[in-house]
């Protein structure tokens, strides 16, 4: 019975956040564009997320002729429901997981992997020249992060000396793995940026040059999921830096360890927005260039460091 | 990657930037005395219609939104019989204003016209006229014109001279 709630709260809290991201967004970027952002519709703006979900709603869902169209809806399905599995794994506080799983480190990885089908199949699927563009660079900004994503978190599962995410937060009981393996941390929080392609990586998207990429052909609550995705990619993202880098639940004992996990998840969901908010698009190439030339051998070393130092200390 | 770093942080402090929005139906932006919203009809000094009707604001309309008929009174006074605008095609440019050669028509600092049907954003003179002098005020089209129209005599206007009697052999 524990399990069921388990499960029902994290599908609660998580759907909320992702819905309510949309006004969180829409202000920050307001206040470091300063302005105000909503804040009319009810206490500080916060209706915004009723309305626009309604508006969401009552739009035409309209699919096109020339679309194949089982595969058109879904593609939007994947993005929602891979990002979902993905959280079922992270421990939000001690006891307070869907599912314990000894690889829970691998299952996020291939979960987030399984994103990329979202993308490809709806480029696809909405056979227009723009999607198909947008979903070739989605597929080989993906499949290039995802590499070296993987790699990067290789030092904290060396470490903790587990797969389990709720083994490598206690490994943190003494100090976060941000401090021993801070340039894992920075490659994983840029992979995850182009992982969840958000601005400054949201090269399958780029609005100036592919109109939206992928789901330039969506529509009405098909582009909700699309949109929903995002936000919910980012929470993920958030909580697995946090999880892995950040100690997870663990902080001083004046908080509840998850209200300790969500600040902390709060706080990189912010750092993700103020991303979009500095940082401008890096051309499709550069990308690519930046991953496989500096990202990718960076990693490794980092690996080879961390491997020969944990060996060193151990022997 | 320092510069990145230096660019989010600017964008960071943003946040204790002073905000530019005005939120307007609070707070309200300064518009310039010259703004040019809402036209009205001003009126002289005497409290009679400057508007002469000589349909030059009419022509100068680039989308021809003002409609007017001219008449004249017992005096020989020219004023319009309807004065119409319809403020759904107006794109308030001024030159009607620019146009008028008695200051009778004017743009003023007003834009809060909205409406919920499209026909009563046609203005009438009833609703273009209003009881004041506008941007000009002390100046009267009939006191120096040359004619009489029942507010000066002949020749009795400022910077006016009497009239010429060509019947006289005095200089």
């Amino acid at each position: 019975m524990q399990h069921i709630w388990i499960v029902l709260g994290v599908l609660f809290v998580f759907l909320n956040i992702a819905a309510g991201l949309i006004w969180v967004e829409r202000r920050l970027l307001a206040l470091w564009q300063d302005r105000l952002g909503p804040n009319r519709a009810g206490p500080l703006g916060l209706f915004i997320v009723l309305a626009d979900t309604l508006k969401l709603f009552f739009k035409e869902d309209w699919i096109p002729p020339f679309a194949d169209k089982q595969v058109f809806v879904l593609a939007p399905a994947i993005v929602v429901a891979s990002v979902l599995m993905g959280l079922a794994v992270i421990p939000f506080a001690p006891g307070i997981v869907v599912a314990d799983l000894n690889v829970g480190l691998l299952f996020f990885l291939a979960m987030s992997s399984l994103g990329a089908y979202s993308i490809v199949l709806g480029g696809w699927a909405s056979n227009n020249k723009y999607s198909l563009l947008g979903a070739l660079r989605g597929a080989s900004q993906m499949i290039a992060y995802e590499v070296f994503m993987g790699l990067s978190v290789m030092g904290v599962v060396m470490l903790s000396k587990s797969f389990n995410l709720t083994a490598i937060v206690e490994a943190q009981q003494h100090v976060w793995f941000v401090v021993t393996q801070p340039v894992g941390f920075i490659i994983f929080f840029i992979a995850g940026v182009a992982e969840t392609h958000r601005l400054p990586f949201d090269i399958p998207e780029a609005e100036s040059e592919l109109i939206a990429g992928f789901h330039a052909e969506y529509s009405g609550m098909k582009f909700g999921m699309f949109f929903i995705g995002e936000y919910l990619g980012i929470s993920l993202i958030s909580a697995m830096t946090v999880t892995m880098f950040f100690g997870g639940w663990l902080g001083p004992g004046f908080l509840p360890p998850v209200v300790w996990f969500f600040l902390k998840t709060f706080a990189f969901i912010a750092l993700f927005i103020l991303l979009r908010a500095s940082l401008p698009r890096p051309r499709y190439d550069q990308l690519l260039g930046y991953g496989w030339k500096i990202l990718l051998p960076l990693v490794l070393v980092n690996l080879l460091v961390t491997g020969a130092i944990a060996l060193w200390i151990r022997s | 990657m320092i510069s990145h770093l230096r660019t989010m942080w600017l964008v960071f402090i943003h946040i204790f930037h002073k905000k530019v929005t005005i939120e307007y139906p609070e707070e309200r932006a300064p518009l310039a005395a010259r703004w040019r919203g809402r036209i009205v009809l001003t009126k002289d000094p005497d409290g009679g219609e400057r508007c002469v009707g000589c349909y030059l604001c009419a022509a100068a309309c680039p989308v021809d939104c003002i409609a007017l008929q001219a008449t004249e009174d017992e005096d020989g006074r020219r004023y319009p019989a309807f004065f119409r605008i319809n403020f759904s095609r107006c794109i308030f440019c001024g030159y009607c204003e620019e146009a008028c050669p008695t200051y009778a028509i004017q743009l003023i600092p007003d834009f809060e016209m909205g409406e919920y049907k499209r026909q009563d954003l046609v203005y009438e003179k009833e609703d273009l006229l209003i009881d004041s002098q506008g941007k000009y005020p002390g100046y009267n089209f009939y006191n120096v014109a040359g004619m009489d129209a029942g507010v000066k005599a002949k020749g009795k206007g400022s910077n006016e001279e009497e009239p010429v009697d060509i019947k006289s052999l005095l200089p």
